[in-house]
């Protein structure tokens, strides 16, 4: 296995594997060139598979000897038995998923921990560009223009965590980054995060209501 | 300038000497069985890095050439950008090892070989055998060398059929499957061109019911068999690529029955070829035995998710965008179904415009693929 080194796993990827206890078994969907795969089996003793649709990256990910499926992640997720997985990543992939609760839906029965990240729209910058240029905001997390993009999703922080709220999953942990997109480095922000975060990254599992605490018994007046 | 005779580096093994005959799926016995094979690189002393290389339906042990010690050449295999020092199945590295199916005509027993109760060939007489029978002979050949536990298996279209037959029946003896432009279960289609295959072979009157031996054989028949077979290998991409409308060595039509296109000229010398190598009988049965395969409803077989490390095996499938005889639909329903029981599997389609036989065609990414699999086993 060719081996990552852990100052070139991309920042965000360098977090989201800070979150996942060793010996965990993981599906990573869109998982590019395999560097988390290859880095959490190295470094955590991670199991894992891939899923990614360029067959290009399909094919370096096995010849580097991971688990990858060359396919459309929305398709392969269906066929996993329920609660295969530790965790599910999907990472920087929900601003480009057409259906985004019916897969996280997918996802959280697949595992039992889902991990999603992606670009958030709110960040100052964004705000700026829309407002002085009134044109469609570009960045370094969002480079494209809006004829060409594969971001057919705006999503910032604060409409994700109520989407999940209203789809039925608990929040874990959040976690909001500032990384450049090709994102070496980085750091965690952890105020006004949705103003100042280029990146968030959530942990969030199905809510299981028959776990929730029983509602006090509203006294008699 | 005469080419050096290449040596014949075929080994036998043989085995199910009467009373022990070897018992079939089907119920049938057959013996003696001989099962010709070859091998290149070393078995390590803990007898782990075998690979066995499973042949398609008219292949044979010479996957590869064998370096030669006095300075002889030695022909070309049908794996060779596969298999060889440094190669993706490096010989430097892994004990590779090629048997000739069970049902062939090129070393291993088959319906040319002579029936021992008569002392004539086989003919019709040899009992209906299944890819199962043929996995099982490689099995025992696996045993006779003393290796316990394969590095993997590795084979194309009924190559790969056997490889999945491996893992049904023998999850535990392999590390590793590499199942390449293969299915789970022939489609109608499959089906339906082996059928006109056979009745070309049968419809020939030099078959004779298969009694053909001592005559001329059914070399028509077997020809046109071997057309139908090579035009489901190809594509259409291919095709037009290749040949178009071209003519062969002539400007204007014939006006006649003599073959004006380069792609009938083609598909009849590949029939010809074919009738130089190739038992038609042994097409007979290798073909009934491929339509006949089916592991759906056997993948409960498979090792089970809850079995040690040691005893599961992991799975690469490798389809390609032009096979229309196993097309990639059918690559993906056999990773859905490893999927489904729990299985360590990868799959990559590889975009081609060579058709099914395009796994036999040197390609970077195959090479690339199935290399880095086998690295990645450690």
């Amino acid at each position: 296995m060719v081996l990552t080194d852990p100052a070139t796993l991309r920042f965000d990827l360098r977090i989201i594997a800070s979150t996942i206890e060793p010996g965990s078994h993981v599906l990573d969907l869109g998982c590019g060139n395999g560097d988390l795969l290859a880095w959490l089996a190295e470094h955590r003793q991670v199991s894992g598979t891939g899923v990614e649709q360029d067959k290009n990256k399909a094919t370096a990910c096995i010849a580097r000897g991971l688990s990858v499926l060359q396919g459309d992640l929305n398709r392969e997720v269906d066929d996993y038995p329920d609660d295969t997985f530790d965790y599910v990543i999907l990472s920087q992939t929900l601003q480009q998923v057409f259906a985004p609760a019916q897969l996280l839906s997918s996802l959280a029965r697949i595992g039992r921990r889902v991990i999603v990240s992606f670009p958030n729209f709110s960040h100052y910058s964004i705000r700026l560009q829309l407002l002085c240029n009134g044109a469609a905001p570009k960045n370094e997390q969002l480079p494209y223009s809006w004829y060409d993009t594969p971001n057919i999703r705006v999503i910032t922080l604060k409409d994700f965590r109520r989407f999940a709220r209203d789809v039925g999953y608990t929040i874990l942990r959040e976690i909001a980054i500032s990384s450049g997109h090709a994102g070496g480095e980085g750091r965690i922000i952890r105020r006004l995060t949705n103003l100042r975060a280029t990146y968030g990254i959530f942990i969030i599992e199905k809510s299981r209501r028959e776990q929730e605490q029983p509602r006090p018994q509203r006294q008699p007046l | 300038m005469t080419a050096t005779a290449a040596t014949d580096h075929r080994r036998f093994f043989t085995f199910a000497e009467a009373p022990n005959l070897l018992r079939l799926e089907s119920g049938a016995t057959l013996g003696p069985v001989t099962i010709a094979y070859e091998t290149w690189g070393e078995l390590s002393p803990a007898r782990d890095n075998a690979i066995l290389v499973a042949h398609a339906f008219s292949g044979d042990s010479h996957a590869a050439s064998h370096l030669q010690a006095e300075g002889g050449e030695d022909k070309p295999g049908w794996w060779e950008f596969m298999i060889g020092p440094g190669k993706a199945i490096d010989t430097d590295r892994y004990f590779v090892l090629c048997p000739n199916i069970l049902g062939s005509c090129m070393g291993s027993t088959g319906p040319s070989s002579p029936n021992p109760d008569s002392g004539r060939p086989y003919g019709l007489t040899f009992p209906m055998m299944t890819i199962g029978d043929m996995v099982t002979t490689q099995k025992r050949l696996v045993d006779h060398l003393g290796i316990a536990r394969l590095r993997g298996v590795i084979g194309g279209s009924v190559g790969g059929m056997q490889v999945l037959e491996w893992m049904v029946r023998y999850p535990a003896m392999v590390r590793s499957a590499v199942a390449i432009a293969t299915t789970m279960r022939h489609s109608a289609l499959a089906i339906a061109f082996n059928e006109i295959a056979r009745q070309s072979i049968m419809a020939d009157p030099n078959w004779r019911h298969g009694d053909y031996y001592e005559g001329r054989g059914p070399d028509m028949g077997l020809a046109v068999a071997r057309m139908v077979g090579h035009v489901t290998y190809l594509s259409d991409e291919a095709m037009r690529r290749k040949f178009g409308r071209k003519l062969q060595d002539k400007e204007n039509f014939s006006f006649g029955f003599d073959g004006d296109f380069q792609v009938e000229s083609y598909l009849r010398h590949q029939g010809v070829k074919f009738v130089n190598r190739f038992d038609a009988n042994s097409v007979l049965y290798i073909t009934k035995a491929a339509d006949y395969f089916d592991i759906v409803e056997r993948t409960a077989q498979l090792a089970r998710p809850g079995d040690s490390p040691s005893q599961r095996s992991r799975y690469l499938v490798v389809s390609y965008t032009s096979d229309w005889l196993y097309p990639t639909y059918q690559a993906r329903e056999l990773v859905r179904t490893l999927k489904r029981s729990g299985q360590d599997v990868s799959f990559c389609e590889i975009e081609a415009d060579c058709g099914h036989d395009a796994f036999l065609i040197p390609d970077q990414r195959l090479s690339t693929l199935v290399g880095g699999f086998f690295d990645g086993l450690d």
